[in-house]
């Protein structure tokens, strides 16, 4: 079973994220459960939500204590939430930011995992170029894709659409694929390196 | 067809295709997106013909599903937690009328201290008012419960609540199977009521009864009540038929065939609960699972035919009575009527305190070595507690209690679950 952890801040998309991973994995065949932590629903505090993605039913109900992915929507967050708890050795760690980890004060915790899997992505960035505002969730899921290879970027184009009609969804496509892009050539940069 | 969506709006679908009349309803988390989520499809003409009615309260939504009811429309609301309290005298009413509305209970806890999370107080207030309750384990479950209950609640002319965990249902996207329109004709006839406030043959329905035929009015809701035991299982049978899966019934076990030890619980945590016994029964231990799906009528037989193989018994419930314990653990334990079976209860997860299956595992063998309380509070911060008893102890003026733990506790934002 796969566990994804996302954190972020209330009116940046958290929930609705982990929704459309579960809405792409499904597209994929696969079971998935997102569900959000509850009950700070306002704007700007720390929201996290879950999302568990398995080829059987998925019976388990507890919070995701344990991820295997951790997306940050807002690297803010570092300093007032730990958001590697319980990180796997192996995880995969997404952050949106146009900083590296080492400018973000991470080279220590880094240290612990896999550098190939930990990235940052400017999503806020490329949200304000593709949508005119800053929200940054359907361009991490992207991102995401990019960097795991777990689930393709057309399950995300899937499930934006899903999710959201017009030019909204048609920009947070264009905006998930660009940040595909950055990801797939900043992997490449890795590899070469 | 298979779909990938939220609980809240797997429910507003199938509420939709079991073609209620009238819906009423005033929003309350976790509740809100079901009855959104109709609202929509009422106005965008998917479901009709249907009269949505806003109301001002609890107490006119329920109000109004009963005025509806009694004039022969296939009713529908939804509540939770200090919403059921509100609309409590009038869910009293809609029983002892016998009138056949169904409701949503997305359950959560009741304040104070005000709490918005999951727990079964609220459904549990209400387990005397003469509605049925039943309890979902799963979205598919709870969306397939509500195809039954319309069918259950117009075959008894009784009120039933279905029953599902707030925010962990609700707010869960997981997979569902959502039948087609004609399916659910076939199964759920047109309601033929038994009682109906016709202008063209009239009669009044709810007239004052002394002493002379109350207990007698009484005694034949509870008739009607244990004649469901049979409806239950029937209809559960005919839809696993129709629909091809298992949803609802009375009771249903888990790995409970050899089984020393039984755990018994109701809605989504019997999940982890099946979790947390595939560990267990790979180290060895003989454990299992009981849901009981219909808290009301509680299945006495179906329950004891279940556990009376087993050496011990633990209640695990997201409900509490204060000065007692267990609720469900009371009604398990009348079941066992005269059996030599060790008994525990563990309250777990109130105010939506997570369950998780580490707690669980460790809890369920402290409970196979006979080392477990009567009663036990999972995951209990006896800190904040003993801390709290102290300051009681040594100033008079110790302070509001909610406040002083959440001091105790520190910020919380920085927790991720």
């Amino acid at each position: 079973m796969l566990q994804i952890r996302i954190h972020g801040r209330g009116g940046q998309g958290v929930v609705t994220a982990a929704e459309m991973v579960s809405i792409a994995a499904f597209e994929q065949g696969r079971h998935a459960q997102a569900f959000p932590s509850f009950g700070s629903e306002r704007t700007g505090a720390p929201v996290v939500a879950f999302c568990r993605i398995d080829d059987r039913e998925i019976r388990l109900r507890e919070p995701i204590l344990a991820p295997d992915v951790l997306i940050v929507q807002d690297a803010t967050l570092l300093h007032q939430v730990d958001v590697f708890q319980g990180l796997k050795p192996d995880g995969y760690v997404l952050i949106n930011s146009k900083r590296s980890f080492d400018e973000l004060g991470l080279a220590e915790i880094a240290q612990r995992f896999r550098h190939e899997r930990l990235l940052t992505v400017p999503a806020t960035e490329i949200a304000v170029k593709h949508l005119g505002r800053p929200l940054p969730n359907a361009v991490l899921l992207g991102g995401f894709a990019a960097l795991s290879g777990l689930i393709t970027l057309e399950a995300v184009a899937h499930a934006i659409r899903a999710k959201f009609a017009g030019a909204v969804a048609e920009n947070n496509v264009a905006a998930a694929t660009e940040a595909h892009d950055v990801v797939r050539r900043e992997l490449e940069g890795l590899t070469h390196a | 067809m298979l779909k990938q969506t939220e609980g809240s709006h797997a429910v507003a679908e199938a509420v939709a295709l079991c073609r209620p009349d009238v819906i009423c309803a005033y929003p309350i988390s976790p509740q809100t997106h079901i009855v959104e989520g109709l609202g929509e499809l009422v106005k965008d003409g998917t479901l009709a013909p249907c009269e949505f009615i806003n109301v001002e309260s609890e107490f006119a939504a329920m109000s109004v599903a009963i005025g509806a009811s009694a004039a022969g429309a296939r009713a529908y609301t939804a509540t939770a937690s200090q919403g059921l309290l509100f609309m409590a005298e009038a869910v009293y009413n809609a029983s002892g009328l016998g009138l056949p509305i169904v409701m949503t209970v997305a359950n959560r806890a009741i304040g104070a201290p005000i709490n918005i999370w999951n727990d079964h107080s609220d459904s549990m207030s209400q387990r005397d008012s003469g509605w049925l309750q039943l309890f979902a384990e799963t979205n598919q479950e709870a969306l397939d419960l509500h195809i039954q209950a319309f069918r259950l609640a117009e075959e008894l002319s009784m009120p039933v609540m279905v029953c599902m965990d707030g925010f962990i249902l609700t707010h869960a996207y997981e997979r569902v199977d959502i039948p087609e329109q004609a399916e659910v004709d076939a199964f759920l006839p047109p309601y033929e009521p038994r009682q109906v406030l016709d202008p063209a043959d009239p009669v009044s329905i709810g007239a004052m009864v002394g002493p002379e035929a109350f207990m007698e009015v009484r005694y034949l809701a509870h008739a009607k009540q244990i004649s469901a035991l049979e409806h239950i299982p029937r209809i559960a049978a005919e839809f696993a038929q129709r629909f091809g899966r298992r949803s609802g019934g009375l009771v249903r076990g888990y790995r409970c065939e050899d089984a020393e030890t039984i755990v018994v619980a109701l809605g989504s945590v019997i999940g982890t609960l099946k979790e947390t016994v595939d560990a267990l029964r790979a180290t060895g231990m003989r454990i299992g699972v009981l849901g009981i799906q219909s808290f009301r009528p509680f299945p006495l037989a179906a329950v004891r035919a279940e556990l009376q193989g087993a050496e011990r018994v633990v209640v695990l419930e997201k409900s509490f009575c204060v000065g007692l314990g267990g609720v469900v653990s009371t009604d398990v334990r009348l079941a066992l009527s005269g059996l030599q079976l060790h008994g525990y209860t563990v309250v777990a997860g109130l105010g939506g305190r997570a369950i998780t299956q580490a707690s669980l595992e460790r809890m369920l063998r402290e409970a196979v070595a006979d080392r477990l309380p009567p009663l036990t509070f999972l995951d209990l911060d006896w800190g904040i507690v003993n801390r709290q008893l102290e300051r009681e102890a040594q100033v008079r003026r110790s302070g509001p209690i909610a406040e002083n733990l959440l001091r105790d506790v520190g910020a919380v934002a920085a927790k991720v679950a």
